[in-house]
């Protein structure tokens, strides 16, 4: 707590300048030119968004439907095995997931994914124009395998630990495996489940290395998913050891300050969400 | 599944008898209990609800059933008592196929509702035919109205005025109605204990089941819902085959029309409660409800 507090307090006294000197502007303009001392950060904002919200689409149904194979379906050994492989994932250093997106994902996606979307849903302003390899699309798929372990692991134990006497309830109406685990497990771990989707939105939101890899660094805004962009860590671990001015070091800890304000306020949003969608599930008293 | 059909000991006919003279087609059509050892025990017009034949149970290599054979007469209440550990829970379980959700459980021996193998059915159709309360209360995280209402979902096929109907008549049939009317769609989990088990108990009737097991269903409630609980199963009993299991043997005595005492997985004594509690023909009955042991 203190030590959060100290942290909104450098951030927010270092970047007064900023704050100063372009005001709520920050936020809404586009332009990013260090030469000519304009910041805005509306690029990077975006960017973080776009490529967060690619991985959770992702990630979300592959993570949550990963968790209840191996809670509900298989055998206990191969769910604990299979359980351990996805948690390496999660201790893979994001530098390497940098470098296999480069060097794996990048042609894999040009290669298959690009042209087959493209065709698919290409009259979708977000699936247009030409495709480079580094793009809000990379970014978030990579991303979403950085992210996918926490979702399946967290998620994974929140149904395990759904009490027998709720299965055996839906069992002795005369549901099937299936209808138990649609209508009572899975809305019985509802909350934990989407506990496990805000942790692994929030690693997301704050991943720098990796996304900085593939993301191609441009501070431009696109609605396609095929163009490059840039987002909030990545301009910080990029730029900050070459601002030389003084408005401009200021602005990157403003981003940094922006950056830490998205997050709590997804935290905010996420538990209105589970206090709304938990209303009949209020813990027994 | 390999099982045993030993012939039950002073059974009028041995079960391959039984089993061959209703075939799958009347199979709905109860059977009546026919000879005079039996028609002594049930009474005129009590019919066989479900027949349990040399049934043996084990728990990976430790047996907790020893050869139980016993009818259960339809629309009666019948009631098993005995110590804890003595395999009544570990039979109820069998009745509706229960215990196959743990793993290592195996089964030898007949069990028959209405004469069908409950084997040879779909396992779903034996527990909707057969439901089950349990000890511990276990409402849905929904509200009062989803929680009856989800066994009538996953059976599907009404629509939601039915749906709406057989929960009303659910919750009066298991006399909660009057107390939760004007919330039915608050969560179940506001209601007391004794509310919540009579809500699994509505959850369980809303499937309009032929039997109705229930597992200790009064032992984590004080005497006024234990009480209510026990009026209910009253007059449930005109109406479903009523299975309970319990520690009390008061609770026996007092709702029960039949009752069996199983001590160490084996079934001592089954017959009417009054002869049970009054004139049991076994030491070891007669032991344990006077209260010298267990």
């Amino acid at each position: 707590m203190l030590v959060t507090l100290a942290l909104v307090y450098e951030l927010w006294v270092n970047s007064a300048l900023s704050r100063h000197q372009f005001g709520w502007h920050f936020f809404v303009t586009q332009t990013w030119d260090p030469v000519a001392g304009q910041f805005g950060a509306l690029p990077f904002i975006y960017g973080t968004v776009v490529t967060s919200m690619v991985a959770l689409v992702l990630a979300v149904p592959a993570g949550v439907g990963a968790a209840i194979f191996l809670s509900e379906l298989a055998p206990r050994k191969l769910s604990d095995a299979m359980t351990f492989l996805i948690e390496l994932l999660a201790a893979v250093p994001s530098v390497i997931y940098g470098v296999i997106g480069m060097f794996v994902l990048l042609p894999v996606i040009k290669e298959y994914a690009y042209p087959a979307l493209k065709n698919t849903l290409g009259w979708t302003p977000l699936f247009q124009g030409p495709f480079y390899g580094v793009s809000f699309l990379s970014a978030g798929i990579v991303l979403a395998v950085m992210i996918l372990p926490f979702i399946v692991s967290v998620s994974r134990q929140v149904l395990m630990a759904v009490p027998q006497d709720q299965r055996e309830g839906a069992l002795a109406l005369g549901a099937t495996k299936w209808e138990m685990t649609w209508k009572v497990v899975v809305p019985f771990a509802k909350q934990g489940i989407f506990g496990s989707i805000f942790l692994a939105l929030a690693r997301a939101l704050g991943e720098t290395m990796a996304v900085t890899m593939v993301i191609g660094n441009d501070p431009k805004i696109h609605a396609s998913l095929f163009a490059p962009g840039y987002s909030i860590a990545a301009i910080i671990a990029n730029e900050f050891t070459e601002a030389t001015s003084d408005a401009y070091i200021s602005s990157l800890i403003n981003l940094g300050l922006v950056l830490f304000a998205l997050t709590i306020v997804i935290n905010g949003v996420a538990r209105l969400l589970i206090h709304a969608t938990s209303r009949h599930s209020a813990q027994p008293a | 599944m390999p099982r045993l059909t030993t012939p039950m000991p002073g059974s009028p006919k041995p079960s391959e008898e039984l089993a061959g003279s209703s075939p799958a087609g009347d199979a709905a059509a109860p059977v009546t209990v026919q000879g005079a050892a039996s028609a002594e025990l049930f009474g005129p017009g009590v019919e066989e609800k479900m027949r349990i034949t040399g049934l043996n149970f084990f728990y990976d290599k430790s047996q907790a059933l020893y050869d139980v054979s016993l009818r259960i007469p339809t629309n009666h209440v019948t009631a098993f008592i005995g110590p804890s550990g003595c395999g009544k829970s570990t039979f109820l379980r069998t009745l509706n196929r229960m215990f196959e959700t743990v793993k290592g459980t195996r089964v030898e021996g007949d069990v028959r509702l209405d004469g069908e193998d409950i084997f040879d059915l779909d396992v779903t159709s034996v527990r909707r035919r057969v439901g089950m309360v349990f000890q511990k209360s276990n409402p849905f995280p929904k509200s009062i109205f989803d929680n009856v209402a989800y066994g009538l979902r996953v059976n599907g096929g009404l629509s939601r005025a039915q749906v709406a109907e057989r929960v009303e008549r659910s919750l009066v049939r298991a006399a909660l109605w009057d107390e939760v009317k004007h919330k039915l769609h608050e969560s179940a989990y506001g209601l007391s204990g004794g509310q919540q088990q009579r809500l699994c108990i509505a959850r369980a009737l809303a499937v309009d089941p032929e039997v109705l097991l229930l597992d200790e269903p009064c032992s984590a409630l004080d005497p006024i819902a234990t009480a209510k609980i026990e009026e209910l199963l009253l007059g449930l009993a005109d109406s479903c085959t009523i299975v309970i299991v319990t520690h009390n043997m008061q609770q026996a005595a007092r709702v029960s029309d039949y009752t069996g005492f199983f001590l160490m997985g084996k079934l001592v004594e089954f017959d009417r409660t009054e002869q049970i509690f009054q004139a049991p023909a076994r030491k070891e009955t007669e032991d344990y409800i006077t209260g010298r042991f267990g």
